[in-house]
């Protein structure tokens, strides 16, 4: 009851003007290097750009820095399950065509 | 404990032995439905995954298609938004109450210029005839046998980015109401707990649009010129 600040940490505003000018660099970037013929790494670099940005939001626009450790569970937890989710759908839809069997 | 219950507040609810504690409580209870929402899109990524790796070169063509300089801005006015949220729950915390209510309605400006781009981008593709399901549906290069496939891509952009659009109408909608509260001083520095749940969703919706960004906007751009 004390102090309306206890255990909430507050970033200052060039904290958070940082982060939306890297957020914006980094939109202007992936843009342009999609233009790049960067063969079958155009899809990871892409990917890669936008998991900086997913974590950069995620650390200071939804506090994860500051957050509890049950919460930073809680998030790891669910990217865990979305793992599981693409990469067992993929290990069933890449691998259809290497056996020529029926009902593949 | 029975002072506790006679002077319940909105920043201390009987079940609850601190502010901090509540706090704490909400943000987890946030995060966990926010799990689901990443359950329920990550659905349609996987469906998104497995067919552009079945069709790869009519997914580019099909990608390319789209208007990459109006996508890019629109992600900057989005990423912008999501700037002004966390400014508005900042305010919140510092118990600003004219700055939450600036800051709010700076984000409800941004996603209605977002939300108002996307549906000029989608009357667009109306008019192109790039709609899954037309019987006049056309992408130029692509054989007239792989044309199903470019409907599969269009289908897929238009279910994702029209989930996403919802989920923004919704965060408008959250916004309208926080605005009205926060004019009238619901929200202090210890009690914040709204804007700071809106917060966390408006910025949940934002990390969505930056994968769906360069996932349908950008499928080897170079291929195509």
């Amino acid at each position: 009851m004390s102090d309306p600040h206890e255990n909430t940490h507050i970033d200052s505003v060039g904290t958070y003007v940082k982060i939306l000018l890297a957020l914006l660099v980094a939109t202007a970037v992936t843009t342009a290097v999609a233009r790049v013929d960067l063969g079958g790494f155009s899809v990871v670099v892409a990917l890669g750009i936008a998991s900086v940005k997913m974590v950069l939001v995620a650390l200071f626009f939804m506090h994860i820095r500051y957050s509890p450790k049950l919460t930073r569970l809680v998030v790891l937890g669910g990217l865990l399950w979305l793992g599981i989710l693409l990469l067992l759908t993929m290990t069933d839809f890449a691998t259809r065509g290497i056996l020529g069997v029926p009902g593949k | 404990m029975a002072e506790h219950a006679s002077t319940e507040t909105l920043a201390l609810r009987v079940q609850f032995d601190t502010e901090a504690q509540q706090r704490s409580a909400s943000a987890l209870g946030m995060w966990i439905f926010l799990i689901t929402e990443i359950m329920f899109f990550g659905g349609m990524f996987a469906v998104y995954t497995v067919y552009r790796s079945w069709y790869p070169d009519v997914f580019a063509i099909a990608s390319s298609s789209l208007n990459e300089i109006i996508g890019a801005v629109n992600t900057g006015v989005l990423l912008l938004s999501s700037f002004t949220m966390v400014m508005a729950v900042r305010a919140g915390q510092l118990g600003q109450r004219k700055a939450i209510v600036v800051f709010l309605i700076l984000t409800l400006l941004f996603g209605g210029i977002f939300v108002g781009v996307k549906a000029y981008e989608w009357n667009q593709k109306f008019e192109e005839h790039h709609i899954p399901g037309q019987a006049a549906f056309h992408l130029d290069g692509v054989l007239p046998e792989d044309q199903g496939h470019a409907q599969l891509f269009f289908s897929i952009y238009f279910a994702m980015t029209g989930l996403h659009a919802l989920h923004m109408v919704i965060g408008v909608v959250i916004l309208l109401i926080l605005i009205a509260q926060a004019r009238q001083g619901r929200f202090s520095a210890s009690y914040y707990t709204p804007v700071d749940m809106a917060g966390l969703y408006w910025h949940f919706v934002d990390i969505i649009w930056i994968f769906l960004f360069p996932l349908l906007y950008l499928i080897d751009r170079h291929l195509v010129k």
